[in-house]
């Protein structure tokens, strides 16, 4: 077996221990009960908001417990199981990937199927800090490991076999500029998913103290926690971020000086990291300035994923500009 | 709107709450306290932030339209393509975005709207900086944090206020009640000031680059005799800014002494030029690489290129011979490359003295560095020079040179060829390797001796470079402290009646006050022992258990 066969391989056994993992964080996600709508109540009250139709729901949680095909014991045995099955996954990609160096004798971000790989070693990895942190509960890894998965499926798309590097990716700058940007965009993946899980749990809630039933797939959020807790995290990952993807675009420029003459040329790479830094500055001024503002401030955060997400893709492969890397 | 501010404030404060109260004002106050109310909406951070997504925003066509500056090859191909349509969006400064007047507008206002809300806010925190930090509300139990002492010990509680490094004040009033103050974390609003001063220093900076910079593109082939000086006769193609005059470019002269690329696996992999160049007669070389410029006085040359020279020699019906250093253009990453040879003063007839008429000659090319003649294609897939050969379509007639019109060093002019001033000599193109010759039916020929490399390089003045980048370390600089310190007070109070209570508030959303607070208490108080944990952490977050 080849190094390249070897990443190969090891890159499918991440996909598949991370879709395990996402099963088994499944289970304790639906089946715990220590995560039931009763805690949630009593967290946003202590929060000092008040929640109606708290009995209803204890009812509907106690119906859940009666029903359910495993213990919540067993439940939190199965999201143990997630979070090691995490770990392993991880360090299966993050062998793929330094495989893949030792193969190819070079740093590992020389093309677009690289640099997904790349976003989703970093979300992982924020993920798990996060966990280990304690800042977030392990069930949710449910929707980490989803999202990671989602990328690394993308990724196959524009496989690339690896290979050597065109020159003006040669420079330790390129090195410095694209950990930034891919840890960046790792970063906020993970950003985003909280982003979106708090419109979800605020929209449920708004629902339930509407007196309004909640249907599928609202009703997912019932066992997410509070909002304010969710929105809290979702702050806290883009201060982290936000800093980095400032530097990213920074020694990105530095090196575009070396490499192509001029620090900022408006090539369309350059202007759409300039839109998603800008929107993610919009966004922590939003997060500050005022009760609606800062009900608005997700949908900014998940706006400036999105412009990511376009730069990613979009700019790479429809636009023509410096940043175009042969061939993908 | 600038100007009203401060006329605002020297009128004595009296007359302008008469002039409010009046129904009719006169117009000069009327227009005050319009450009006060502009002034004021201009200035907050929601039109800022409009402003920056405005910026964004701005920015998308640029991205999406070919631009000028960057590519106007690309700008004349749209041209082309929308006949119609290019000549309207131009008027809207499609092609040139980051220099159009709406785009330059954004960036104007936002750049006053940044230093409108600067500048109060650093005199507001300046006198913070030199004020003591505030004294307690007298209910403290409305603060976020509050807990009750037996007792405690001032020295002490002074102590561990300077061990965590706070700012404190004591006070005391006539009742006894002594309460000490303190307060931390005023570099947040510091780097918060100096991050958004970084960013007028960058926008200063673009400017600065928009109006003084310029640059030139060179080709640069092999040998002394190729050497340039900068002059804008001598470029490629140029850009100056506004503010550039042609004659100010500084002298300084380039020649290639060697150029070598190396190729792996069907990629270049390294870029090497050797250069000599020459500042008010003194010679200097350099090792000018990919990512390694060369600095000449602030003026940078950068390598950011490379490609093919053919070299061919043409021998007219008259055995007169003429040797052409010709760059081509790649076509692709296997330097497959296109180029043509044109010989406008061919045939000159030695015993008339003239001209031939109509015997100008010209080869349009492409040069294949490796050629694989046992496949039926002509391109290769390897650009490295293992076997190049050039393939020729040879022309006579009017080459149309002489009518002034700018045209392609590339290509022979397609427009003679159709209009029939260029006769078409082969139908299909003639391969020959290196040594070879084509013969035409008059007899001359076109011999292919060799092919060389040559350099492309950028010549390029930025005075706001440096600008930009100060700007840019010291806003990276100033983000950290702005996003992570948390501005937060304490307090503790001995009240008469022989009782202690201690206080916090945070002035930032950030959820770890209490844990702080109560480290900072039982700092002060040994016997304090914080309160179990609150019930809601029952859910364990995180729980690996
Ligand atoms: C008139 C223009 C502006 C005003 C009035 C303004 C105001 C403010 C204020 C008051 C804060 C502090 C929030 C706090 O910590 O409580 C802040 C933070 C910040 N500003 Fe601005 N700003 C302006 C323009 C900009 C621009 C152009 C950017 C560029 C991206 C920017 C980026 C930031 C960032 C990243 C923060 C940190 C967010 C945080 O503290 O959580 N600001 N701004």
């Amino acid at each position: 077996m080849t190094g390249a066969q070897a990443a190969n391989a090891l890159f499918v056994a991440t996909i598949v221990t991370y879709a395990a993992a996402m099963f088994a964080y499944a289970l304790e996600y639906a089946f715990d009960k220590r995560a039931s709508p009763k805690r949630a109540g009593v967290l946003v009250a202590s929060g000092g908001e008040a929640v109606d139709g708290d009995e209803r729901l204890d009812e509907r949680a106690d119906d859940a417990a009666s029903t359910a095909p495993i213990t919540p014991a067993a439940a939190r045995g199965a999201g143990r199981l997630g979070l090691i099955l995490t770990y392993l996954g991880t360090a299966a990609l993050a062998a793929s990937i330094v495989t893949r160096v030792v193969y190819t004798g070079r740093w590992p971000w020389g093309n677009m199927f690289e640099y997904t790989v790349g976003v989703a070693l970093a979300g992982m990895v924020t993920w798990l800090v996060l966990v280990q942190n304690r800042h977030v509960p392990r069930r949710l890894g449910l929707f980490a490991t989803f999202a990671v998965t989602m990328v690394l499926g993308t990724s196959v798309r524009v496989y690339t076999d690896a290979g050597p590097l065109v020159p003006a990716l040669d420079s330790y700058w390129i090195i410095i500029h694209v950990t930034a940007a891919i840890t960046a965009s790792g970063t906020l993946l993970i950003g985003c998913v909280f982003a979106i899980l708090h419109l979800l749990k605020r929209r449920h809630d708004r629902q339930v103290s509407d007196g309004k039933w909640v249907g599928f797939p609202l009703s997912v959020a019932e066992r997410l926690p509070d909002a304010t807790i969710l929105e809290r995290v979702t702050f806290k990952i883009h201060v982290f971020a936000f800093p980095l993807l400032t530097f990213g675009i920074f020694a990105g420029s530095v090196w575009a000086h070396f490499a192509w003459g001029r620090y900022w040329a408006w090539d369309p790479k350059e202007v759409w990291a300039f839109i998603a830094w800008v929107v993610y500055a919009a966004y922590l001024h939003a997060r500050v300035s005022g009760r609606s503002a800062k009900a608005n401030a997700p949908w900014i955060a998940i706006l400036g994923y999105a412009v990511m997400l376009f730069n990613l893709t979009a700019v790479n492969l429809v636009f023509s500009g410096l940043h175009s890397y042969a061939g993908v | 709107m600038t100007t009203s501010e401060p006329a605002t404030r020297e009128s004595p404060s009296g007359g302008e709450t008469a002039v409010r109260r009046s129904p009719r004002k006169s117009p000069l106050k009327a227009t005050r306290s319009f450009g006060r109310r502009w002034w004021h909406q201009l200035t907050s951070m929601r039109t800022a932030l409009l402003l920056l997504l405005a910026l964004a925003l701005a920015a998308i066509p640029g991205s999406t339209f070919p631009q000028r500056s960057i590519s106007p090859p690309d700008v004349d191909a749209y041209y082309a393509d929308h006949p119609s349509l290019a000549p309207f969006l131009d008027r809207l400064w499609a092609f040139d975005v980051y220099t159009s007047p709406w785009f330059s507008a954004i960036y104007l206002l936002l750049m006053i709207s940044l230093i409108g809300c600067i500048i109060p806010r650093l005199g507001v925190h300046l006198k913070a900086l030199r004020a003591a930090p505030p004294d307690a509300p007298r209910r403290m139990e409305i603060l976020p944090y509050h807990r009750r002492l037996d007792g405690a010990n001032e020295t002490r509680a002074r102590a561990a206020l300077k061990q965590h490094r706070f700012r404190t004040v004591r006070r005391e009033s006539d009742d006894g009640t002594v309460t000490l103050a303190a307060e931390k974390g005023y570099l947040r609003e510091s780097g918060n000031l100096l991050f958004h001063t970084s960013i007028i220093f960058i926008l200063i900076g673009v400017a600065a680059g928009s109006l003084f910079s310029w640059y030139g593109n060179r080709i640069l082939s092999e040998g002394e005799d190729q050497a340039f000086c900068n002059n804008l006769q001598q470029y490629d193609e140029y850009g100056l800014g506004a503010y550039v005059s042609e004659t100010s470019l500084p002298r300084f002269c380039v020649q290639l002494d060697d150029f070598d690329a190396e190729f792996s696996g069907g990629g270049p992999t390294d870029f090497d030029a050797d250069v000599t160049y020459t500042v008010d007669g003194t010679e200097d070389t350099y090792d000018l690489r990919v990512n390694h410029p060369l600095n000449i006085d602030g003026t940078n040359v950068f390598l950011i290129g490379h490609g093919y020279t053919a070299v061919a020699t043409y021998t007219d019906r008259y055995g007169n011979a003429q040797t052409v250093h010709q760059p081509f253009l790649s076509m692709d990453a296997a330097l497959n490359s296109e180029g043509a040879f044109k010989f406008p003063d061919a045939n000159f007839n030695p015993e008339t003295g003239e001209v031939d008429a109509d015997a100008e000659v010209g080869f349009d090319a492409v040069l294949v560095p490796t050629y694989d003649d046992s496949t039926a294609m002509l391109l290769g897939s390897d650009p490295e020079l293992n076997n190049p050969v050039l393939a020729l379509t040879a022309y006579r007639g009017d080459l149309g040179m002489g009518d002034g019109l700018p045209e392609s060093v590339y290509s022979v002019n397609a427009d003679q060829i159709a209009s029939g001033d260029l006769e078409v000599l082969n139908d299909e193109a003639e391969v020959i390797g290196v040594g070879d010759s084509m013969e035409l039916d008059d007899g001359s020929t076109l011999t292919f001796d060799g092919v060389e490399q040559y350099a492309v390089l950028q010549v390029r003045y930025d005075p706001g470079g440096p600008i930009v980048l100060a700007g840019a370390v010291i806003l990276i600089g100033a983000l950290l402290p702005t996003l992570t310190v948390r501005r937060r007070r304490y307090w503790i109070r001995w009240n008469p009646d022989g009782t202690v209570e201690t206080a916090g508030l945070n002035r930032n959303d950030y959820d770890g006050l209490e844990e702080e607070c109560d480290g900072i208490t039982a700092d002060i108080a040994p016997d304090y022992r914080p309160p179990e944990p609150r019930t809601d952490s029952e859910e364990p977050i995180g729980s690996t258990s």
